[in-house]
């Protein structure tokens, strides 16, 4: 045959249409019926050419298809976006292809085939997940083993912290500092003396009996707070003239970030009570925020101080020459630019500790993740580890993407190159 | 009258490299001076050891009664009354123009806000840009950047200013719009020390002219004596090429 003839163009639009939109079909109709009736249309095939065919046929209907300002929309749409050359067409094809034969099943384990409803192991009868796990220890998911009797401590908690976040929003400017002031000196203080209790004829609950979600928040939140000042006073450090302040810094941030976390917690429940003086104690708790802070703190540092070495030297000189100390000309000048240009690594670095916070099991302590590892080994409960994990992840997933959609927001709203 | 600036014997090196060698010169108040001669002669390197944004290793150099050196305590309180309007404008592209001139003001001279901003506005309006006041740097034109940094400059009411090359990243047709405003408030009587090629605003204001060459200063003259007769000949073959 002609090759030229081969050759899709305009003039026999119509015929190579129904021959590639042809070709399509069966390769999709061979898709399908493999994934939903395990039926191979193609079985009698070689194996190998079998598994391939539907996207051979697809990829040669595709071709068939690919005519350029063929007057048709719809075609030239396709073509424009999935169909552009033989290489996007076949990656195309195999995105379309994974999506057919993965999401429905994906769709009936979570959602079609799974229990929901039930308060045992033995209620859980289809094929699907079994959410009823996850219903019957939410409570320990989210508050551990807090007493339920006091659990309206943790709640009345962020229902303040929700509330004071909100009325920034509500609020005018004015009083906007004295609520970012409330939150970050006066609140913690509050939160933590309501939730250790203690005070007030507050049951005194101790650190150990906290966990689940709501610990996950504890910890991520102080170490969130104290990480930041903390790597940008390092930052500022390494870059100083002062050869104490400056090799302190580099011994400081090189030590943390070149120890592992899991580590560095283990020696602040097994080690750092050792070098204490006898008699004084600190609660395994703060020791542990203490850890991830400094740890995150080294890691904050290095972005901090990847944004002060982005900005032209003619700030400092400018800020200099207008009479600014070190300090004015930081806090005033290079500190709020250099923060802006690194909010993208800011984000990073906080989501990374938010995720890092599972790893405070090793001293026994358990957040949402530890929880659900706790939960899955109950004897009544055994065999849940996915149903508990993909809990797990979609709570994670939902906190970071929320943090990383406000540290978007952030640089829109801070951009000054409108 | 008395020198406001002296400067003697002074030496710089960058690492082993002389940038500035045995600079003697005495500024009067209120006189205007400017500095020429080819790139890497040590001009910007000269003024910004006035006000120590480069530190001199030899020599002294003394602002307004102060010697200026690493044992120099109150350096913040001598930069504050030294105005310096740099090539690149270096203008904080984080705050507004408005911001830009009141922000030293408010917290370098503790000046109370409102106050700070009517200084602000009234610099503003001295470079013929009050109504930019609200937008960022980005929006504003090459000559309007470097006239809000003029501005900057003064809100601090500065003794000296200092001007490094105020036209060189300019385009030709802004070039004019900074020089006027510079051209005025030599009228006014400001102390000034110009670093530029431009020979027209020198012949307009200058008292005296200084140029430099690999580090030295050539020749200082009166404004009138250097451009009519030259007396080295490598400010001539300077004055050659440049006119």
């Amino acid at each position: 045959m002609n090759l030229i003839l081969l050759k899709p163009s305009k003039e026999n639009l119509q015929s190579y249409l129904v021959l590639g939109i042809g070709l399509l079909i069966i390769g999709f109709f061979d898709i399908i019926s493999n994934t939903f009736f395990d039926f191979n249309i193609t079985g009698y095939l070689p194996s190998l050419i079998s598994y391939f065919s539907p996207l051979l046929l697809g990829a040669l209907g595709l071709y068939f298809i690919r005519i350029e300002y063929s007057g048709n929309k719809t075609l030239d749409i396709i073509n424009k976006n999935l169909n552009s050359n033989n290489f996007n067409a076949i990656l195309s094809l195999i995105v379309i292809f994974i999506l057919i034969k993965y999401v429905p099943s994906l769709l009936n384990w979570t959602f079609f085939d799974a229990n929901f409803i039930g308060n045992t192991k033995e209620d859980c009868t289809g094929d699907g997940a079994c959410w009823i796990f996850v219903k019957v220890w939410f409570n320990r998911f989210m508050y551990g083993m807090y007493p339920d009797a006091e659990q309206w401590r943790i709640n009345l908690s962020f229902l303040v912290l929700l509330a004071s976040i909100g009325s920034i929003f509500i609020f005018p400017l004015k009083f906007k500092n004295y609520i970012i002031l409330f939150l970050l000196f006066i609140f913690p203080v509050i939160a933590l003396n309501l939730i250790s209790g203690g005070i007030f004829g507050l049951k005194w609950i101790e650190t150990g009996a906290w966990g689940g979600l709501s610990l996950t928040f504890i910890v991520s939140a102080f170490a969130l707070i104290f990480c930041f000042p903390i790597g940008v006073f390092l930052a500022l450090g390494r870059r100083s003239d002062l050869p104490a302040i400056k090799y302190s810094s580099i011994g400081f941030i090189e030590l943390w970030r070149g120890v592992p976390l899991i580590t560095v917690l283990f020696m602040s429940a097994v080690m750092f009570p050792m070098f204490l003086p006898d008699g004084t104690y600190m609660d395994k708790l703060m020791r542990v925020i203490i850890a991830i802070t400094l740890f995150e703190a080294a890691y904050m540092a290095e972005v901090v101080r990847g944004g002060l070495q982005a900005l032209p030297r003619g700030q400092y000189d400018a800020a200099k020459s207008l009479g600014m100390g070190y300090w004015r000309m930081h806090l005033l000048i290079i500190l709020p630019q250099a923060l802006k240009l690194v909010i993208p690594g800011i984000a990073n670095t906080f989501l990374a500790l938010v995720k890092d916070t599972p790893l405070i099991f090793v001293v026994g302590l358990l957040e949402l993740a530890g929880m659900i590892g706790l939960a899955k080994t109950n004897p009544k409960w055994l065999g849940m580890a996915a149903e508990g994990y993909v809990f797990a992840a979609f709570v994670f997933w939902v906190i970071c993407f929320a943090m990383s959609r406000y540290s978007q927001n952030l640089e829109e709203k801070l951009s000054t190159e409108r | 009258m008395s020198n406001i600036i002296e400067l003697k014997n002074v030496n710089k090196w960058f690492d082993k490299f002389q940038v500035l060698k045995e600079i003697n010169l005495e500024v009067k108040a209120k006189e205007k001076i400017v500095v020429c001669g080819p790139s890497g002669s040590g001009k910007s390197t000269l003024i910004r050891c006035i006000n120590r944004l480069e530190e001199h290793q030899e020599g002294s150099i003394i602002v307004d009664g102060n010697e200026i050196s690493e044992n120099t305590k109150n350096i913040e309180s001598i930069r504050a009354e030294v105005g310096m309007v740099f090539q690149q404008f270096n203008l904080f592209p984080h705050l507004s123009v408005l911001d830009n001139c009141s922000l030293a003001p408010i917290w370098v001279k503790k000046l109370p806000k409102k106050q700070a901003e009517e200084l602000a506005m009234e610099n503003l309006k001295r470079v013929q840009i009050e109504d930019q006041a609200i937008k960022f740097p980005n929006q504003l034109s090459g000559g309007q950047q470097q006239r809000a940094a003029i501005a900057r400059a003064l809100c601090m009411e500065p003794k000296i200013m200092l001007f490094d090359e105020p036209t060189s990243a300019l385009d030709p047709e802004m070039i004019k719009e900074v020089l006027d405003v510079m051209v005025d408030l030599a009228k006014g009587g400001m102390t000034m020390i110009v670093v530029t090629h431009e020979m027209g605003f020198a012949k307009e204001v200058a008292d005296n002219m200084i140029f430099m060459d690999e580090g030295r200063i050539v020749e200082k003259a009166k404004t009138n004596d250097f451009f009519e007769n030259p007396k080295s000949d490598r400010t001539k073959l300077f004055l050659s090429q440049i006119l």
